[in-house]
This record gives structure tokens, C-alpha cells and sequence, in this order.
């Protein structure tokens, strides 16, 4: 049990700071967030900034475009870029967090040139085609077909909730490349593929949240011609694949945002002080536990680290775990927030009101909270499988 | 950084977990509750001969000389075995009560806030206090915590000065509480069978013990974390997040257990029991949060609040 930093990582993080507190100020100003093209533009700015300084894909391995940098480093980079209020992720996330790592460890050496350093200089956007009408939490129900013809696989289906399609280069497409047989039972015969975004067939229409932005959007998909070539891991073998994925999703796609809700109860608690509810001890004791709990998944955060540090890289099922302690906790956040506020919550000035309904998410995407207990129950605590 | 524990803290943990289960069994719990809570003064002993309560003393005083984060490791195995005593009071009190480093003498605390004392009656010193007070037996809730009442609790008393290390000390035993009754939960729901399947198969029970695994865990980390900075602050947020996973996995571990989880047989109600003397000993929740709330206050005027990471940092 180690929590102090060495010098190297000392000497890093001080390096980063200096950068991050000059760079930022240069920033233009964030675009409004119904402007998706503006909002593409900006978050691939900042990536760009990143890649320049040299701090892209940070703990990507090397061969990967990556600097090889260790987990540890990685969470200093997120802890200071939260701390210094220094653009989130955005349009990036998939490509930075979760497609790309997949890559970065399923895919061939010609696939990881290919995609990874657009990626990390934010030249390319990616968006996860998983879900569909019919397959959420039952991903492994998923009908899209996708059919070979020569060097091609032609793919008919739609996907839902695609977050970032209408701006995206590429997408992680879960496809049946087997229709569901005694043989190829529905975890078989899936095929994970990269699919261009501008190819002919492929037809984004967003979809409104209850935020009012359109964040998300349905993507149809008519006779699209992918090259068989884009298929990362084995034909049919792709659930393989998207457990990879998965696991990079929930357990550290989020991690650099428990810094970021550390900040936000800061502000939260200077907002309390400023408007006097600070003096009800209710709230006060209800923003004291919360400071506490935000602290414990932060500690969290660095053991699933080490831990990972220490299997290869790839988080284990523990991510389920912090997923399940930091969604809940997120939504917390946002409930104290409307408390602190009161009446002044329901006017959508300012972040906090939208902030909270973006919040509502964090319990459904990304696999909902009661797949994630099931997940813990038979995986973790090796419960029975059952109704 | 590597926040893993080291191949020595895993040996201790083992090691602690094996004299444990060896010496402290099942049968030897059920005998201290058919006792109405008697201390072993034997076993009291055989605890000081292991170096439970001399951990941290130097090692030129007779002590095993590790740190917080061992001892903390050693405290969750207690915590698991629910092991009876003022644990942390005599080992808080090794080095300067005579015989507590040794387990020849039982050291109680002044920690429960109000005029209830644990183990007074057993107790050969109060830490910190300048004599043993006169108090009357009252019954308690917990069969394994025997508590007397005071006339007039000292003013003042030194319990205060070990404030943060016997809040830590203890979080400690009520995540391992916590950490157990996960087991026990889980245990039981593969074994009984309604409805023509294990009951762990049906998804209300399965949740119930999912969620209390993502509770015992965010408080065992939260306990290693501020066992290595022995920050109060991040003390304080261990022993809120392990009193709330300890007695809440001791509820949920009840209701996985039925009819049978009512019963006096099952070992379930002294957790939870405990968990609850526990929770009130040395912080309660509400100091706690008042605590992380002045803490989050005074990150205010220091910048923007990312909390004790900074210090390391
Ligand atoms: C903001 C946002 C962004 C998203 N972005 C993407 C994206 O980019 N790409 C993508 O592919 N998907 C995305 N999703 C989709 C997300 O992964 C799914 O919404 C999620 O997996 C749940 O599936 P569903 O919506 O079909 O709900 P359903 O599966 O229909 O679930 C409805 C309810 O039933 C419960 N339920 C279902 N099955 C079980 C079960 N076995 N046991 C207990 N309860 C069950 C669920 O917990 C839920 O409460 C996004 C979702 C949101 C909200």
C-alpha cells in the first residue's frame, strides 16, 4: 500500500501543470452544446493540443502511437486536467477510451496504424454502434446482419443511442455475421467491425434527450459495404471483443471524472456559503458525506490501477463495481446541487440543471445498474446464473 | 504509486486470518455469547504474545514495528472474525498502560461520546483516564459488548488525543464486518434452495448481495487509503463509508437469510449488533460528515478541492 508518487511522477505532474496552466487560457471559448460541429471542432482542437505536447494516448503502448506512459501516470494526467477545469474528453471519448484500447489490444498491426494515431491526434471520431431497438441490456440479442460478398461484409440493421453519430468518422459496429442456430447461439456468430460513418447505406437521424440536446441519434443502416478487412478479432467471435471493450468502458472510461465531481462540490459548496444554506446542517452534513464518498471512489480509482498494473492492463470486472458506487453517487451530487439551488434549479441557466439531467445517464448507458449487479452477483461473488 | 498490498501485508493478513480461524472460531464465538460476553483473558493474552496490540510499537520497545496500514489489515481480520474487546483501546494504550502491549492487562475507552463505557467491568484501565471510574452494569445490545454507565463521564478525558487512529482502527474492523457478511450472504444463497433453485439464483437476492460487495469494498479501500495518509479528513470519510457498509451488509445479509437470519443461531445479529456499538465508538456519522463538510470548506479558500490526493501529490 504505496500512495506516495516518485520522483519521475512528482516531476511529471509538474511539468503537466505548467502546461495545462498555460495552454488553457489560450483556449477558445466552449461552443454552445447543440452546436455539434462547433463542439467536434473543439474537443479535436484540444486532442490536437494534446497530441502536440505530447500527451495523447498517454498510457497507450507505444506500438500503438501511444507514449507507454504507466496507469499511474495516466491518473495524474486526468487528476490534473480535471483539477485545472481543462476540457473533457467529448467527441473523443469513444475513439480515446474505449474503441481505441480495444484496438490497441485485439487488433492487428496494419489495424492499429491504421486507426489509433487519428484517434490520438484527434483527426477521427469514433461512435459505439452496439445497442438496438431490440438489443440493450441484451446486447447479444442483436439483429443488424451483415452478410459477405467477396471482400466485403453488406449490413442491414439499425442501432440506437449511437452518442456522437452525427459527427463521427468511424464506428464500433457489433454485427450477426451468423443467424442464431443450435450451434451459433446468440453470443455467437457476432462480429466487431469498424464501420466508416460516410459510407454509402449508413443514415443518422438524432434523437432529442431529455436534456433537449440531441446527443444521441439512430443510425440505419441499408446495404452498407464494409471491407472484411475492418473486422477486429476472429469472425464470430466478436462478443470476445466487445467484453474487451466493455471492460475499458466501465472501468476507466469514468475515472477522470470523479476528480471532475470533486471540483463540481467545491463549487457546490461555495455556492451554499454564498446563498447561506451552508448553515443547514442537513445539507451541510449531506455535502460532507458526499466529499467523502467522491474521495473513497477516487481511492478506488488508484487501487483498480494498481490492480490492473499489475494483470496486463486490461480492467477487470471490478470496473462494475465503481461504476455502480460512482453513477449513484454522480446522481447524488446533482440532487444535493437542486437542494443548494432550490427554486433557482428549475430555471436552465447556468450548468447545474443540465448537468443534472445529464446525469440521469450515468445509470442506464454504459450497461444499467441492475445489469451491472447481475454482473457483480455471478462474475464476483459467483452467485448462480438464473430468471 | 503502487496502491496493491505488498507480499508482506498479504502474509500478515493470512497469517492473522489462520490464528483466527484457529483460535477463534465459530464454536469459540458461540461460547464468549453463551458466556454473556466474558473476555477470554486467555485468548486477551494470547492476542498480545501475536503482537495484536504491540503492531506499532518500535521494535526496541518490544513492539513489531509497522505502521497504520498493517495494523489496519490486522484489525479487518478481527473485524471478520468477530473478535470481542476493546481492541482498539488496548492496543491504543500499548506503550504507555502497563501490560496492554502484552494482552495481560484490557484497556477500555472513553468512546462512546456519552456516560456508556464498553467493558468496564473487565477493565484493568481506561486510556487516557487517571484511574479506573466506578460504573453500573446496563444491559446491552450487543451480547458481545458488555456496557456499564458512569456517574459522571471525566471531562475532557484523553480518549480525544487517539480520536483519528482508534476512528481508523475501528472503521478497520467494521469493513472486515463488512467484507464477511458479504460472504456469509452469499454463502447461504447458494445453499438454500426455494422455488426448486438456490435462492442466490433469483435476481432481488442477487442484488442485494452485488450491492453489498460495491459497499464493502469502496469502504475497505476508503480504510487502506487513509490508514497510508492518516489524513483525519480522509479518516473521518473511512469511518463513515465502513460504519454505513458494515451495519447496512449486516441488514441486507439478515434478509438474505429469512426466518432464519431472526434467529439467535444465526451469527448474522452479532455483526450487525456490533456494527452498531461500533458505529457509535470514537466518530459517528454525523461528526464525521461535519468534519469532511469543514474539510470541504477550507478546500475552498485553498483552490479548487481535489482533496487529500494533493498532499501525496
Ligand atoms: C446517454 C446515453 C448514451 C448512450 N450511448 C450509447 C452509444 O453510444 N452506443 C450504444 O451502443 N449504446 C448507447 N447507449 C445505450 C445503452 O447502452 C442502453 O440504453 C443500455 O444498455 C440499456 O439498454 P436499453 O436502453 O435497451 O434498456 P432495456 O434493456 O430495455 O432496459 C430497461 C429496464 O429494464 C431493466 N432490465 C433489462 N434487462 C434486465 C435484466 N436482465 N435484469 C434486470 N433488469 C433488467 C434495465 O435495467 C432497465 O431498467 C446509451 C444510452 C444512454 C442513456
Amino acid at each position: 500500500m504505496d500512495l506516495t508518487y516518485t520522483d519521475e511522477e512528482r516531476d511529471f505532474r509538474a511539468r503537466l501543470r505548467e502546461w495545462l496552466g498555460k495552454t488553457l487560457p489560450e483556449l477558445p471559448a466552449r461552443p454552445s452544446p447543440d452546436d455539434w460541429p462547433g463542439r467536434r471542432a473543439y474537443d479535436a482542437g484540444w486532442q490536437r493540443r494534446l497530441y502536440d505536447a505530447g500527451y495523447a494516448g498517454l498510457h497507450w503502448p507505444v506500438d500503438a502511437g501511444g507514449r507507454g506512459a504507466t496507469p499511474t501516470q495516466h491518473l495524474i494526467f486526468l487528476e490534473e486536467s480535471e483539477r485545472a477545469g481543462a476540457p473533457y474528453v467529448g467527441a473523443n471519448f469513444v475513439g480515446l477510451l474505449h474503441a481505441g484500447p480495444t484496438i490497441a489490444a485485439e487488433g492487428t498491426a496494419e489495424q492499429r496504424a491504421r486507426w489509433l494515431p487519428p484517434v490520438l491526434r484527434g483527426d477521427e471520431v469514433w461512435c459505439q454502434g452496439f445497442s438496438e431497438p431490440g438489443a440493450g441490456s441484451d446486447l447479444a440479442a442483436l439483429r443488424t446482419r451483415a452478410v459477405r460478398d467477396g471482400d466485403d461484409y453488406v449490413i442491414t440493421g439499425s442501432k440506437i443511442w449511437t452518442s456522437h453519430a452525427e459527427v463521427a468518422d468511424w464506428c464500433e459496429l457489433l454485427v450477426r455475421t451468423r443467424p442464431v442456430s443450435e450451434a451459433f447461439p446468440k453470443h455467437r456468430g457476432i462480429s466487431w467491425l469498424a464501420m466508416p460513418m460516410d459510407a454509402p447505406g449508413v443514415t443518422v437521424r438524432p434523437l432529442r434527450t431529455l436534456a433537449g440536446s440531441t446527443e444521441f441519434a439512430e443510425v440505419f443502416l441499408d446495404e452498407v459495404r464494409v471491407p472484411v478487412a475492418n473486422r477486429v478479432g476472429a469472425e464470430d467471435d466478436g462478443w470476445r471483443v466487445t467484453m474487451v471493450t466493455l471492460s475499458f468502458e466501465r472501468g476507466t472510461a469514468f475515472v477522470g471524472e470523479v476528480v471532475a465531481c470533486r471540483r463540481t462540490l467545491g463549487e457546490l459548496a461555495a455556492a451554499a456559503r454564498a446563498n447561506g444554506r451552508w448553515d443547514d446542517p442537513v445539507l451541510r452534513r449531506r455535502l460532507g458525506r458526499l466529499y467523502g464518498e467522491f474521495g473513497a471512489l477516487w481511492r478506488l480509482t488508484q487501487w483498480n490501477v494498481s490492480e490492473s498494473e499489475a494483470s496486463g492492463g486490461v480492467p477487470g470486472v471490478g470496473g462494475s463495481v465503481f461504476k455502480l458506487a460512482y453513477s449513484h453517487a454522480r446522481q447524488e451530487l446533482y440532487d444535493a446541487a437542486a437542494e443548494v439551488l432550490g427554486a433557482q434549479s428549475l430555471a436552465l441557466e447556468g450548468e447545474w440543471t443540465l448537468d443534472r439531467l445529464s446525469s440521469l445517464s450515468y445509470t442506464i448507458a454504459a450497461g444499467t445498474s441492475q445489469i451491472q449487479r447481475n454482473i457483480v452477483a455471478e462474475r464476483i461473488l459467483g452467485l448462480p446464473k438464473g430468471r | 504509486m503502487d496502491f496493491r498490498l505488498t507480499d508482506e501485508q498479504r502474509d500478515l493478513r493470512a497469517g492473522v486470518r489462520e490464528l483466527l480461524a484457529g483460535r477463534y472460531g465459530r464454536e469459540a464465538l458461540r461460547a464468549s455469547v453463551d458466556a454473556g460476553g466474558a473476555l477470554d483473558r486467555g485468548l486477551w493474552r494470547e492476542l498480545g504474545e501475536a503482537g495484536f496490540f504491540s503492531l506499532r510499537l518500535p521494535q526496541e520497545r518490544g513492539g513489531v514495528g509497522v505502521g497504520l496500514p498493517e495494523a489496519a489489515l490486522v484489525f479487518e481480520e478481527a473485524g471478520r472474525a468477530l473478535l470481542p474487546g476493546p481492541l482498539v483501546a488496548t492496543h491504543l494504550a500499548a506503550g504507555s498502560v502497563p501490560g496492554a502491549a502484552e494482552g495481560t492487562a484490557v484497556v477500555t475507552a472513553f468512546d462512546l461520546g456519552g456516560s456508556l463505557v464498553t467493558h468496564l467491568g473487565e477493565a484493568d484501565a481506561v486510556l487516557g483516564a487517571p484511574s479506573l471510574p466506578a460504573g453500573e452494569p446496563v444491559p446491552s445490545a450487543d451480547p458481545l459488548t458488555p456496557l456499564h454507565r458512569v456517574a459522571r463521564p471525566p471531562a475532557g478525558a484523553g480518549a480525544r488525543a487517539y480520536r483519528d487512529e482508534g476512528a481508523l482502527l475501528t472503521a478497520a474492523l467494521q469493513a472486515g464486518s463488512a467484507l464477511r457478511t458479504v460472504e456469509l450472504a452469499v454463502r447461504y444463497a447458494g445453499e438454500r434452495e426455494q422455488f426448486g433453485q438456490p435462492i442466490g439464483a433469483f435476481q432481488a437476492v442477487k442484488h442485494l448481495c452485488a450491492q453489498m460487495l460495491v459497499r464493502a469494498e469502496v469502504a475497505r479501500t476508503a480504510v487502506y487509503a487513509a490508514a497510508v495518509t492518516a489524513d483525519p479528513a480522509e479518516v473521518a470519510g473511512a469511518k463513515l463509508l465502513a460504519d454505513e457498509a458494515a451495519v447496512r451488509n449486516a441488514r441486507d445479509c439478515l434478509q438474505v437469510h429469512g426466518g432464519m437470519g431472526f434467529t439467535w443461531e444465526a451469527d448474522v445479529h452479532l455483526h450487525l449488533k456490533r456494527a452498531w456499538v461500533r458505529a457509535e465508538q470514537w466518530r459517528t456519522a454525523g461528526e464525521a460528515e461535519e468534519a469532511l463538510a469543514a474539510e470541504l470548506a477550507a478546500g475552498l479558500a485553498a483552490g479548487p478541492a481535489v482533496g487529500p490526493a494533493a498532499a501525496s501529490g
